[in-house]
């Protein structure tokens, strides 16, 4: 096994804004998820890698318990989201996972906008409907963070109208407007066309030079190698291999990351 | 075969037809904005994943809609003052049965169109922090009624029908005072052809609207 | 208030009750039978090339659709004989207003299953010079059919609901044979309970048998 305690791991000072503990998850016989142990400090950025089925969605949706934990922990801030239950699995109250939800946002990987709503009333729609913002003060906010994205001038308009690139910078607007603690990104450009692609990294981008905390999946290595401060590969449930960019995308140990990476042959850092 | 129509007769005995409708309208209105809403519950439960609520929800649905309304309102009608003590009017009977018959329906309407609504509505709302009532006031309903409106005018035509079965409980509604009409007059072609057209004229434009709303929604859906 | 429930009254005249569950049924099917037959005829009146039969045959299905059939029941018993001079026993005007009725939402399900078949099915009979008759039998009908069967019967089930009115006709189905057993001897509670029983059994198990019907064709459909 890896030798995850490595110096080549960036040592974590102050206490990890999210830690996850031993995090098994089960779909009825299937065990997707076999023990993922990891810490996260306060901006780092992480990128997570591996092949389809590896378990790289169901990780990010445990994380904001899309999906509930079969059994191991979930901390926010040294407190531990929920209670263990019988069999080990992870309850939580209903309003215990809004409010960690308001603190975690989530970008799909098919946007998921509101089609019935305007840009700005999906941008919106957190800050009023959850966290009980005024409609005046949650549209400066909404438009402030649609400026961020670039996207001032579609604030009217319905999602349909746009372009996925432009929709899923809606959906990180979204996202941002709830002001959360750590941003999980689930292949955010996988189903854009190629030539949209690069518009919304380089928002990912400029939202990590705020020294965000960040967790994203995703196929585009040489994005990831400029992105992350520490890339983790997921092998059938379990980080097979992390480290810096450079160690991992570069310099890999493990074969299974060597393979991995020889698929991508064409990337460019 | 050269019969002379009368209708005369029966048109200056309007008021009372004009009654009757008044009834008619009323019992329909009732009936169906409460199914409307009672189905959004009952079909919540009926796509539920806890077990007792959508067993009970399934029973009450498969209950209704496998039984004639007649029966119903008619059980309804010595029901309610055998196990309540309430003696209520007929046309209380008749509203509640109506409205409880629309509900099963409505609620597989509800049912239907809310887990038609894609997966990823919802995550998104939850992954934003709302409550699953949110969720469903602010996400799901909006986007699924107007999918949904097809269905509930025509659920709307059938109720508009079934009101005339109220006659059969003493319900002085259209189709009673036609009975009653029919008998007076000795003209009982003519009330009930009139009568027939009254109905016709009052449901059509709802089934006109329904085709209307589908062929809206399936060029936007092309 | 507690009621006290006392079926007693319903085991001694259960005869009666399935005396008129057998006529429910008989005047079910024999209206199914008929319904179907003017279904077919209405449908193709109104698929007809020619506006002389397909308005005709429109307005009869929509006036149809959108009127009480209970307005039909009174209209057939008391109505038909004053133009008709032939007086019509409560099963016989029950029945036709039953049929003219479902016959009209039959049309519908028959219309519906033959424009779902594919254009270039009309086409291609077309090419090799089939009548329109010819193009229906051979071609489209036997297509459209399987589609058609899942709405066929589950507007069979309507209708066997909507025998129930027949009884404000006198004519001896189940809810009227209820209605006599009922003021007899005073326990309407159970009687109708019994009789709701009654009916939900035949259409329950009726629909479970439609969706095994469903299945199966959807798994031939599959193949
Ligand atoms: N809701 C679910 N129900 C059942 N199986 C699931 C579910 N979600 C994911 N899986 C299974 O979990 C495995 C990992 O899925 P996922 O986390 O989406 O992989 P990745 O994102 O790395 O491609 C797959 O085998 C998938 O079929
Ligand atoms: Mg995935």
């Amino acid at each position: 096994m890896v030798d995850v305690t490595s110096a080549s791991v960036p040592p974590v000072l102050a206490p990890p804004v999210l830690a996850v503990e031993g995090l098994h998850k089960s779909f009825g016989s299937n065990e997707v998820l076999k023990g993922i142990d990891l810490k996260v400090a306060a901006g780092e950025r992480i990128a997570i890698l591996g092949s389809s089925g590896s378990g790289k969605s169901t990780l990010l949706r445990c994380i904001n318990f899309m999906e509930t934990p079969s059994a191991g922990r979930i901390a926010l801030d040294g407190t531990s989201i929920g209670v263990e239950g019988r069999g080990g699995a992870i309850t939580a109250r209903s309003g215990e996972l809004r409010r960690l939800r308001t603190r975690v946002g989530m970008i799909f990987q098919q946007f998921n906008l509101f089609p019935h709503m305007t840009v700005l009333e999906n941008v919106m729609e957190g800050p009023v409907t959850v966290k009980g913002m005024n409609r005046k003060e949650a549209r400066a906010t909404a438009q402030d963070y649609l400026k961020r994205v670039g996207l001032s001038d579609k604030a009217e308009q319905y999602p349909q109208r746009l372009s996925g690139g432009q929709q899923q910078r809606v959906a990180i607007a979204r996202a941002l407007a709830m002001e959360p603690e750590i941003l999980l990104f689930d292949e955010p450009t996988s189903s854009l066309d190629p030539e949209l692609v690069g518009e919304v990294l380089d928002v990912i981008l400029g939202l990590s030079k705020e020294g965000r905390t960040m967790l994203l999946v995703t196929h585009e290595l040489g994005f990831a190698y400029h992105f992350a401060t520490r890339v983790l590969f997921l092998h059938e449930g379990r980080i097979h291999e992390q480290g810096t960019p450079d160690e991992v995308l570069k310099n890999p140990r493990e074969e299974r990351t060597q393979a991995f990476l020889r698929r991508f042959s064409a990337f460019h850092f | 075969m050269n019969y002379t129509f009368q209708f005369g007769e029966i048109l200056a005995n309007s008021d009372l037809l004009l009654r009757g409708l008044k009834l008619t309208i009323l019992l329909f209105a009732i009936a169906f904005s409460g199914a409307l809403v009672c189905g959004l519950f009952i079909g919540l439960a009926r796509g539920s994943a806890l077990r007792v609520p959508n067993l009970i929800a399934t029973a009450y649905i498969e209950i209704f809609r496998n039984t004639p309304v007649l029966v119903q309102l008619i059980w309804f009608y010595y029901a309610l003052p055998a196990l309540s003590g309430w003696q209520p009017s007929a046309f209380t009977a008749a509203a509640l049965g109506l409205f409880l018959n629309t509900s099963a329906y409505c609620a597989e309407i509800w049912r239907a169109g809310l887990q038609s609504l894609p997966a990823g509505q919802w995550e998104a709302g939850r992954a934003i922090g709302m409550s699953e009532w949110q969720l469903l006031r602010r996400v799901a309903v909006p986007q699924a009624f107007s999918r949904m409106v097809p269905a509930f005018t025509n659920r709307g035509v059938e109720l508009a029908k079934m009101t005339s079965i109220a006659s059969t409980i003493t319900v002085q509604e259209l189709m009673y005072e036609a009975k009653m009409l029919s008998t007076q007059t000795f003209l009982p072609l003519e009330t009930f052809t009139i009568v027939a057209v009254i109905y016709f004229v009052l449901i059509y434009p709802g089934t006109l609207a329904a085709y209307a709303l589908e062929r809206r929604l399936n060029s936007k859906g092309a | 208030m507690q009621y006290v429930w006392d079926f007693r009254p319903v085991w001694l005249n259960f005869g009666v009750l399935l005396e008129g569950l057998v006529n429910t049924l008989k005047l079910s099917g024999f209206s199914i039978g008929l319904g179907l037959a003017i279904g077919l005829v209405l449908a193709m009146g109104r698929l007809a090339p020619s506006r002389i039969v397909s308005i005709p045959a429109t307005a009869i299905i929509e006036f149809y659709r959108n009127t009480p059939p209970l307005v039909h029941f009174f209209w057939y018993f008391y109505g038909l004989p004053i133009l008709t001079g032939i007086s019509l026993t409560p099963f016989a005007a029950a029945a036709a207003a039953l049929s003219v009725q479902s016959g009209a939402f039959f049309a519908e399900v028959f219309r519906g299953g033959i424009i779902s078949v594919d254009r270039g099915q009309w086409e291609a009979g077309r090419a090799i010079g089939m009548s329109h008759v010819q193009l229906m039998r051979r071609i489209i009908l036997p297509q459209a059919f399987r589609r058609m069967i899942p709405p066929l019967m589950e507007r069979s089930f309507e209708l066997v609901k909507t025998t129930s009115l027949a009884a404000t006709l006198t004519y001896g189905e189940l809810v009227y044979k209820a209605m006599v057993l009922a003021t007899q001897t005073y326990r309407p509670m159970e009687i109708y309970s019994t009789v709701a029983v009654m009916f939900f059994t035949v259409l329950f198990v009726a629909s479970l048998g439609m969706r095994a019907v469903e299945h199966r064709l959807a798994r031939r459909a599959a193949r």
